[in-house]
C-alpha cells in the first residue's frame, strides 16, 4: 500500500501532478498551503476584510467556505435559489445544513421569489444556453448582494481546472479581451466590488478529496444545465493530456498568469458606466437598463418553465435517471431554491 | 461474495470480482482513476488499495456541479 510522501503513513490519496501519496493530515496541509500562497501571492483579501462567498451547494465552495472560516476569516455565506428542479432543491438543504452545523451567517436571495423569474425560464426565452443567463443573474446578485452588505469582496469556488478550462476556451478563439479579464483577483472598480478566486491553486480532485476528509457532505451530481457544455468539454481535452502529462494543466494555467497574462495587460478604463435605471447597478447599456434588468422583464413575463422543457434529450435522461421519473412535470413548484 | 460498487452520476450500483487493485476495477468499468475518488468504509483509499470480495466502496467522479 502506498505511504505518505511526508511522514510515511499509509496514503488515502494520489496526486499524480505532485508524483506523490498523502494521508488525510499531509492532504489538508497541502491545500491549506496552497489556499494562503493564492491568497499571498495575488493579494486577494486580509482577515480585516469583510468577504461574501458565494455558495452552490458544490464541494468547491463549501470547501471554499470551510477553509476561510478555519483560516481565521471573516466570511458570510450567500446562496443563490435557480430554480434548476431537484438539483437546486438538494443544493439549498446542503448549504443550508452546512451553514446550520458550523453556526454560520448564510444570506439566501431566490431568484423566482425576489426576481420573478428563474434560469430554465429565462433559458427558453433568451433561447440561448442555460448557462449564459445563470451565470449573468449570479454575477448581479453577487454584486447587489455585496454592496447592499458592505463586504469588501465577493469570493468564488473557481478551481484551477475551472480556470485552465476557461482559459483554452479563451485561446482557442484568441478572445484578448476575455483573456485579459481572467485574473485570480479583480480589484473593485466603478461600483463593482473586488472579487477573487482563492481556489485557483488547487484542482477538481483535491477539493473533492477535502471535502470527504473534513466531511463535508456537498451535491456530487452535476447540474442538468450544464451536462455536455463546452466548458465540460475543454475540461475533458485537458483531462487526457493531463493524464498522459501530469501537472500540464497547472503549468498551462499558471505559466499563463505568470508569463502571458503581464504581456497582453493594458490599463483599465477610465469612464465608469452609469447606472442602470431600473435597479442602480453599474450598467452602460446604450438604452439605461442592465442586462439582468432586461432579461427580469423578459422571462419575469412568461409562465415558469419546468427544467425537464430545456433540456436536449440526453441531459433529460441523466436528470430522470439521478431524480426519477418523478422529478417530471413538478412545474415552480419544485423551484423554489 | 463478490465487490460492491456505489457510482453516481447517476447513482447505481455494480458488483465486480475482486482481489484486484482498485484502479484495475475503475479501468474495468471504463472509468479514468484520477478522475475519481474510492471511497471505503467512508475513508478515501488510493487507486493502489487492494479491494477484497466482501468489500462495499464509493467510486465518487471528481467533476460534479456547474
Amino acid at each position: 500500500m502506498s505511504k505518505c510522501r511526508s511522514c510515511r503513513a499509509p496514503a488515502v490519496i494520489d496526486l499524480p501532478r505532485h508524483n506523490a501519496n498523502f494521508c488525510a493530515e499531509h492532504l489538508e496541509q497541502l491545500c491549506r498551503r496552497q489556499f494562503r500562497r493564492a491568497v499571498d501571492d495575488f493579494e486577494m483579501f486580509t482577515t480585516e476584510d469583510r468577504i461574501l462567498v458565494a455558495v452552490s451547494g458544490g464541494k468547491d465552495s463549501l470547501a471554499l467556505w470551510d477553509l476561510l472560516v478555519t483560516e481565521g476569516y471573516d466570511a458570510v455565506g450567500l446562496y443563490i435559489g435557480l430554480g434548476i428542479g431537484r438539483y437546486s432543491d438538494e443544493s439549498h438543504l446542503i448549504v443550508d445544513a452546512f451553514a446550520r452545523d458550523r453556526d454560520l451567517e448564510l444570506i439566501t436571495v431566490d431568484l423566482r421569489a425576489d426576481h420573478g423569474f428563474d434560469v430554465p425560464t429565462a433559458a427558453r426565452v433568451t433561447d440561448r444556453v442555460p448557462c449564459s443567463s445563470c451565470g449573468l443573474s449570479k454575477r448581479h446578485i453577487f454584486d447587489t448582494a455585496a454592496r447592499d452588505g458592505g463586504f469588501d469582496v465577493v469570493v468564488t469556488g473557481h478551481n484551477l481546472d475551472d480556470e485552465a478550462a476557461v482559459l483554452f476556451g479563451n485561446a482557442l478563439r484568441w478572445d484578448v479581451e476575455y483573456l485579459r479579464r481572467q485574473a485570480p483577483v479583480l480589484p473593485a472598480r466603478h461600483g463593482f466590488p473586488r472579487k477573487a478566486k482563492p481556489l485557483v491553486r488547487l484542482t477538481e480532485r483535491e477539493m473533492a478529496a477535502w471535502c470527504v476528509i473534513r466531511g463535508i457532505d456537498y451535491v456530487v451530481e452535476e447540474c442538468p444545465m450544464a451536462i455536455g457544455n463546452r466548458h465540460h468539454m475543454y475540461k475533458e481535452a485537458l483531462a487526457v493530456v493531463e493524464a498522459t502529462s501530469p501537472g500540464s494543466t497547472a503549468a498551462f494555467y499558471l505559466g499563463f498568469l505568470e508569463r502571458m497574462a503581464p504581456l497582453i495587460a493594458r490599463g483599465e478604463d477610465t469612464d465608469a458606466p452609469a447606472p442602470c435605471r431600473v435597479c442602480g447597478s453599474p450598467s452602460g447599456a446604450a438604452d439605461g437598463v442592465c442586462a439582468f434588468c432586461r432579461l427580469a422583464d423578459r422571462a419575469g413575463a412568461v409562465e415558469p418553465v419546468p427544467v425537464e422543457l430545456v433540456l436536449g434529450r440526453g441531459a433529460r435522461r441523466r436528470y430522470v435517471e439521478q431524480w426519477g421519473a418523478s422529478a417530471l412535470m413538478e412545474g415552480d413548484g419544485h423551484g423554489g431554491s | 461474495m463478490a465487490l460492491i460498487v456505489r457510482l453516481r452520476q447517476p447513482r447505481r450500483e455494480v458488483t465486480v470480482r475482486g482481489g484486484r487493485v482498485a484502479h484495475r476495477v475503475l479501468e474495468d468499468l471504463g472509468l479514468a482513476p484520477a478522475g475519481h475518488l474510492i471511497i471505503r468504509n467512508g475513508t478515501l483509499v488510493p487507486s493502489d488499495t487492494m479491494l477484497d470480495d466482501d468489500d462495499v466502496i464509493e467510486v465518487r467522479p471528481v467533476v460534479s456541479g456547474g
